[in-house]
């Protein structure tokens, strides 16, 4: 960028406004380059390794090669430490850790129309996928990695079936490098039993009875219904939508569901079990802590809201938003946070989010798999992401300190797939630019 | 000759009441109708304390003549016998549409908002009406002045309800039978006013409650300066609004705290308004009462919550379960609190749910005589007008009613309603009580029958030995027509009869199944009784909740009181240059904070142990807009004129949660919709203090001011205000301040000048008296404003947001700006692009005095992490990020002398943290402003299972409700909004 600002002193008007244009477009779409694939081995000694499972090794032993983890042990093992050694004594090692339904690389400015691709028009239709859309070169996403947010779910939003998302990590040239897991599942908005007052029609703002909560349900089910009696049928035409729900009914997909109510909940589960969905999670779940007998026996994960939230209702506990997270934990069942109700950008908050239901009690091994190997066994990644184990992919990250504290949350190294990513970002280039300005560097 | 005048005068007597002595007649010869009309034997209220137990009433031209036990009945009287029944003045609504023509709902204008007024000649603004007359709009409505006439009331008050000042009333009495000659009353009868916009107008301003305010004071000033003839044109608002000065100046409140607001207008312009609550006055009573003003008052009390479906509960707050509990109460509290008020059908959906809600009132404790009071003499008196309406006096009109008994016993029966000696029959006085059991004798079978009920409108119930039949019964004019059915419905028996006078049993025609005609009999067995004795009832008292401090669900049983209180041993954080203290004692006093040392005595003071634990100052959030009820006034592009200190709603539940999160003080600035905002108000968090009660003594100026995509209102499709784009935003400071400077200039020289609440705020930026909390984003912007302050020889004190603040700090230093700014937003809009988390620390480097702000309800309740977010991007020390939240934001509000800090002397707002501040695992304990606990995590579970305990009595009472046959509504949540800057 600085060489543009040498060119602009040439006279040659034409090529100054062609090169201010040009600057303006790189100025916008900078982004850090991907890294190269691993060629040489890596070593981690010395830190407290938080492997994402429940378990913590005070002073460990990592090791990688080909992107994957070679070994995941003690430091005291008297092993030949392979290829470049960190030595991270006092430093913490996470896995990745990975943001479940986020509209990242759909959004880039929210303000600003033209860069918004999450919300396709139409109802129910699975057959739009995100994948197609994500941009790999957001400055946004990239802004996630110094915070040690490496993985996410990308999934459209709004009607009713959004459609399809997929699971991508952060470091990539294009949608399909930074593909994980393609079109790992659907995304369904439950109705509400209450809706909000349509303030600008006359009502009252705030909640009232959803007198049309029937209907919708039952639009739901007459659209699962004619899904599943489409799949068996022989017909040539291809009714995309319809189409795009058979990895539902046969298991290789997953039907992620939002509902915070009880009721919505309860009906959700009955409803989508009823009619032949396979795989159920849970997305949102503000209520879920009332119903725990009921998600556990129907085998329920739960992708719970973050903590960054307002009790729902002025009389709930001021603190139900942070201990939500715990509550459902303390229950029994399996759970992960996601925050796909805030802005993108807020998303390399989520180790934050950890830190506070540990505010409330949770133990920090806990909250951490609750970005790690919780999201990933609740994603269907866990084959490869989501925990430090011996032949899992080396998607990890180095911090100075405790990651879920905001002050030691410092990340010296983040690994893709074994590929050691930049944790440079628009932002800290503009940093830089300017510590150089008032410092004279 | 003698007897057919006399003929005639009696058919006429009942309907030309006062004949228009000076209209020529041509349908017949002249008469006049001198008689008189005496009811004798009555109890009669003359006023609702002036009783006489057995007297007459004497009326003549429709009017008083006297009311007494010792008249003398003149010969030419009618006289009507009323023993065993009362007389009461008949009821006055003083806050009535009747009649009067409202206007209808303007259309929507389409995407752009409208600016410029539509009239010519008239005030500037087009909600300001005064000039409207009810009487232009008035047409006397039979088929409604029979239903309020149904309700008991004989005079309403009517007018034009739309708009911010309305114009003038018209006072009706519902004279059936007269003309409007008879029945206007006063066609100027009161001046009006609201907060609220006309419905039938489009221009944008004012855009909220608190530029309605603004426009009202405004409106006052200009009418001063226009009387003593200083405007060059006409201003036929200005006129009227100065010709109905001395009129009775009625205020739309509809809400206790806006009940204050309204008062304090009138305040300052000298003006006492009687004013129309909400019917939540019971909740503020001490400031109501202080207002001194007289009220009218809503019953509208709300029905229970149908919450018979267990997840409907959780929508329906404690705060409104509460007031249906408590809503009838209001009228008992401003009588116990000696408060002038009458009682209004307004609000209710007819007249004929007053009875029903007036009951209630005096159910829940409203003595009947203070009823009584609000329904004659005190609307009466409201209107100036107790000689001619609200008595049985001599002189005033003859507007009375007559009933069975008690006219606020629900077994009373109205009978009749006179207006202006015009009578009305509401239920014929003549009929017979047929009510009691009877032996039905049809044809040799015997049918045990009851009659139960009103008198006029009896219901009946048909035994044939035990078994129920299906039956009807008829009673009108003392005839009565009945039918019941056998054998399941195929039989049915008709029966029509009229009472005899001088028995209690009946007969009549019976018709047969067949059609064969035939007679019944009915023999009386036994009297008719009330089922329910009235000493049930009084036991059966209703609970009522107390009241709290708010009254919503984690409110103060009573306010709380400021402590001494001795911390000891805590990590204290000073936020000074001693830093962090380790051991350290801290002891509360007086409200102060008194003495920071080690091992100091406790004397009398409460000790609290804080090993372990560690204890800053409160947190203070330089940018936020909770507890606002309003946060921008879009209007105008310039809204100096308008307060936030108008608008501070001290019941937000975002108050109680950001004290659980450690902040004590704000700034509650007005939103970023214009160049120029309005004023901010400070606050201290005192959760249970009524709104001014939280606005800071002798608080500092502020005002907001804002640039970028907002004020060009980039992001809501707007294309017609000025400014579109930046180049407009310098433009328009650079008018306004000159005017400004004009104007402050003439008025320091003494030279004549309209007072403009906009320019004086603005002068007082330009003397160094206010400061701007500018609301800014990009560089380009920053540097221009910074420019157009020099330009006029002041400073800019605050940048808030200022995410690009980090491109220009030095010239932000230069110039002696400080900067409030968001920890890591950015990528909500194009304009924060460039926005990076390392702001606050570069800026802080450069010698830029920088806090970290909420302008975000949620975020607020975390402002302690937000801080240590400074030490990750940046790399502040501990001690420095923790300023960001404390003295910083002090030092920008100029509160640095008296909060911010630990420090002897400063005011004790404090808090006890369970570890390191900054820390995400820390909580705050215990949350103290100036001595006083506003939270504590103790208290705050003790609330939890209040409210679970008090939420569960109400349901039980609505469900109890709901199964005795009462009407319920919907459940629903009502919620408070949420501000953020850009809330419209």
């Amino acid at each position: 960028m600085r060489s543009i600002t040498k060119f602009k002193t040439t006279k040659m008007k034409k090529y100054i406004t062609l090169l201010i244009a040009c600057g303006l477009v790189l100025q916008t779409m900078a982004q850090q380059t991907p890294a190269p694939k691993q060629t040489e081995a890596i070593t981690i000694e010395g830190a407290t390794a938080h492997l994402g499972n429940g378990e913590v090794i005070e002073s460990s032993l990592i090791m990688f090669e080909d992107g994957k983890l070679t070994f995941v042990g003690d430091s005291k093992m008297k092993i030949a430490r392979k290829g470049k050694v960190i030595d991270a004594t006092g430093k913490h090692v996470y896995p990745g850790f990975i943001a479940p339904a986020k509209t990242l690389g759909l959004i880039e400015i929210d303000a600003v129309r033209a860069t918004k691709d999450e919300d396709e028009l139409g109802d129910f239709i699975p057959h739009v996928r995100s994948l197609i859309a994500y941009n790999a070169e957001s400055k946004v996403v990239e802004s996630m990695r110094p915070n040690g947010v490496l993985i996410a779910q990308i999934a459209p939003t709004g009607g009713r079936i959004s459609g399809t998302s997929s699971i991508v990590q952060f470091d990539a040239w294009n949608w399909e490098d930074a593909a994980i897991k393609v079109d790992d599942g659907v995304h369904l908005n439950w109705p509400n039993t209450f809706r909000q007052g349509r303030w600008w029609a006359g009502e009252e703002r705030g909640y009232q009875p959803n007198k049309d909560y029937g209907e919708q349900t039952q639009a739901v089910v007459t659209f699962f219904k004619n899904a599943a009696a489409y799949g068996k049928s022989t017909s040539k035409e291809v009714n995309p939508a319809f189409a795009a729900m058979k990895g539902i009914f046969d298991g290789s997909q997953k039907l992620y569901v939002h509902a915070d109510g009880e009721k919505e909940i309860i009906d959700a589960i009955n409803t989508l079990k009823a009619n032949g969905t396979k795989e159920i999670v849970l997305i949102g779940g503000y209520h879920a802590y009332k119903i725990p007998e009921f998600l556990k026996s129907n085998n329920i994960p739960v992708l719970v809201q973050y903590t960054h939230n307002l009790p729902v209702y002025d009389d709930d506990d001021y603190d139900l938003p942070y201990k939500l997270p715990k509550l459902l934990v303390d229950a029994g069942l399996m759970v992960a946070i996601q925050n796909s109700d805030a802005e993108n950008f807020q998303t390399r908050n989520l180790p934050f989010y950890a830190g506070q239901v540990v505010q409330q009690g949770l133990d920090k091994e806990v909250a951490v798999q609750l970005l790690t190997g919780n999201t990933a066994k609740i994603l269907g990644i866990d084959d490869l992401y989501g925990t430090l184990e011996n032949g899992k992919s080396a998607t990890l990250f180095i911090s100075e300190g405790d990651a879920l504290d905001m002050a030691g949350n410092q990340l010296t190294h983040a690994f893709i797939d074994g590929r050691s990513v930049s944790l440079e970002t628009h932002q800290t280039e503009l940093w830089k630019r300017y510590l150089g300005k008032y410092e004279g560097e | 000759m003698k007897k057919l005048i006399f003929a005639l005068c009696l058919l006429w007597c009942s309907t030309i009441l006062t004949a228009q002595e000076y209209f020529p007649e041509n349908a017949g010869v002249k008469v006049n109708n001198n008689n008189y009309t005496a009811f004798t034997n009555a109890k009669i209220y003359v006023t609702p304390t002036q009783i006489i137990e057995k007297g007459t009433l004497l009326i003549q031209h429709g009017k008083i003549v006297s009311a007494s036990s010792t008249v003398s009945i003149p010969k030419n009287s009618i006289i009507i016998d009323l023993k065993g029944k009362s007389i009461y003045p008949s009821f006055i609504d003083v806050y009535s549409k009747f009649g009067v023509e409202q206007p209808k709902k303007k259309p929507g204008s389409g995407r752009s908002a409208e600016y410029a007024p539509s009239r010519d000649g008239y005030y500037w603004n087009d909600h300001i009406m005064p000039e409207n007359k009810a009487i232009a709009q008035f047409k006397y409505d039979d088929k409604e002045a029979k239903v309020l006439r149904e309700a008991g009331f004989g005079v309403v008050n009517s007018h034009i309800q739309d708009g911010i000042a309305r114009g003038t009333g018209v006072l009706i009495a519902l004279n059936g039978e007269g003309t409007d000659a008879n029945r206007i009353l006063d066609d100027k009868s009161a001046q009006y006013f609201s907060l609220d916009k006309s419905i039938a107008k489009g221009q944008s301003y004012p855009s909220s409650l608190m530029g309605a305010l603004a426009l009202l004071r405004q409106m006052y000033s200009d009418a001063d300066w226009y009387s003593k003839g200083n405007s060059t044109t006409t201003d036929l608002s200005l006129e009227a609004l100065n010709a109905n000065k001395n009129l009775v100046q009625i205020f739309e409140a509809k809400d206790k705290g806006n009940d204050l607001r309204a008062d304090k207008i009138g305040d300052a312009n000298g003006i006492q308004y009687t004013i129309l609550g909400g019917g939540n006055e019971f909740e503020r009573i001490e400031e109501i009462k202080a207002t001194n003003a007289k009220f009218i008052i809503p019953i509208n009390f709300p029905d229970a919550y149908d919450i018979s479906n267990p997840y409907a509960v959780g929508y329906v707050s404690l705060q409104d379960m509460r007031f249906w509990n408590q809503a009838p109460t209001n009228p008992k509290v401003l009588a116990d609190n000696g408060i002038q008020f009458s009682l209004t059908t307004y609000d209710l959906k007819s007249p004929s749910n007053f009875k029903e809600k007036l009951m209630k009132a005096i159910e829940y404790g409203l003595p009947k005589t203070k009823a009584l009071e609000a329904l004659t003499t005190v609307p009466a008196q409201i209107l100036g007008k107790s000689n001619q309406i609200g008595s049985l006096k001599t002189g005033a009109y003859a507007n009375f009613l007559i009933t069975s008994g008690d006219i606020f016993d629900s077994s009373t029966t109205l009978f009749e309603n006179w207006v202006q000696g015009s009578k009305s029959v509401i239920n014929s006085i003549d009929t017979k009580d047929i009510r009691g059991d009877y032996n039905l004798n049809v044809q040799g079978k015997m049918y045990a029958m009851s009659i139960m009920g009103e008198v006029s409108k009896p219901s009946i119930e048909v035994k044939q030995d035990t078994m129920k039949l299906t039956s009807k019964i008829a009673y009108d004019n003392n005839w009565l027509t009945m039918s019941f059915a056998t054998d399941k419905g195929e039989h049915t028996y008709r029966m029509t009869g009229a009472t005899t006078e001088g028995s209690d049993n009946l007969s009549g025609l019976l018709v047969l199944p067949n059609g064969t005609e035939t007679k019944f009999t009915a023999t009386k067995s036994k009297a008719f009784e009330e089922k329910e004795g009235k000493d049930d009832k009084a036991k059966d008292a209703p609970k009522v909740m107390p009241v709290m401090y708010p009254n919503v669900g984690y409110g103060f049983a009573s306010k709380p009181k400021s402590e001494t209180v001795l911390f000891k041993n805590a990590t204290v954080w000073t936020s000074e240059e001693a830093g962090i203290l380790k051991n350290t004692d801290v002891l509360i006093k007086n409200g102060k904070i008194a003495k920071i040392g080690t091992n100091l005595s406790a004397g009398g003071a409460k000790v609290v142990d804080a090993t372990g634990k560690h204890l800053t100052a409160g947190i203070i959030d330089e940018h936020s807009h909770i507890a606002a009820l309003a946060v921008n006034e879009s209007g105008h592009n310039s809204t100096a004129e308008v307060k936030m200190e108008d608008v501070v709603d001290p019941e937000h539940m975002g108050i109680y949660h950001s004290l659980a999160g450690g902040v004590t003080s704000l700034q509650l600035l007005h939103g970023s919709a214009n160049p120029i905002g309005g004023r901010s108000a400070i606050l201290k968090l005192k959760w249970g203090e009524e709104a001014d009660g939280l606005i800071y003594d002798n608080s500092p100026k502020f005002i907001k001011f804002a640039l970028g995509e907002n004020v060009k209102q980039s992001n809501w499709g707007s294309f017609s205000r000025f400014p579109q784009t930046r180049m407009g935003v310098e433009q328009l400071y650079m008018n306004y301040f000159q005017r400004a400077k004009e104007y402050d200039t003439k008025k320091k020289n003494g030279e004549p000048y309209r007072y403009d609440e906009e320019m004086e705020v603005l002068a007082e930026i330009l003397n160094g008296e206010r400061f701007i909390s500018c609301h800014s984003y990009v560089q380009s912007e920053i540097n221009m404003m910074m420019k157009v302050a020099e330009h006029f020889g002041f400073r800019i004190n605050t940048f808030t947001h200022i995410l690009e603040g980090y491109k220009v700090a030095d010239k932000m230093a230069e110039h002696g700006a400080g900067a409030g700014t968001f920890s890591d937003w950015w990528a909500y809009k194009y304009e924060v692009n460039d926005a990076i988390p390392y702001n606050a620390a570069i800026m802080q480097k450069q010698g830029v005095v920088t806090a970290i702000n909420s302008d975000d309800r949620e975020m607020i309740r975390r402002l302690n992490q937000e801080a240590a977010k400074t030490i990750k991007y940046g790399g502040m020390t501990e001690l420095e990020a923790w300023k960001m939240v404390t003295i910083n934001p002090a030092k920008l509000l100029h509160l640095d002398d008296r909060v911010g800090s630990i420090k002897e002397g400063k005011d004790a707002d404090v808090v006890l943290w369970s570890g390191s501040p900054l820390s995400v695992y820390s909580k705050a304990e215990r949350t103290m402003i100036e001595g006083t606990t506003y939270f504590d995590l103790e208290t705050d579970k003790q609330n939890r299972e209040k409210i679970k305990k008090e939420r569960n009595e109400l349901v039980t009472m609505m469900l109890k409700e709901k199964s005795g046959g009462k009407k319920t509504q919907g459940p629903k949540q009502s919620v408070k909004r949420d501000f953020t800057c850009e809330s419209l």
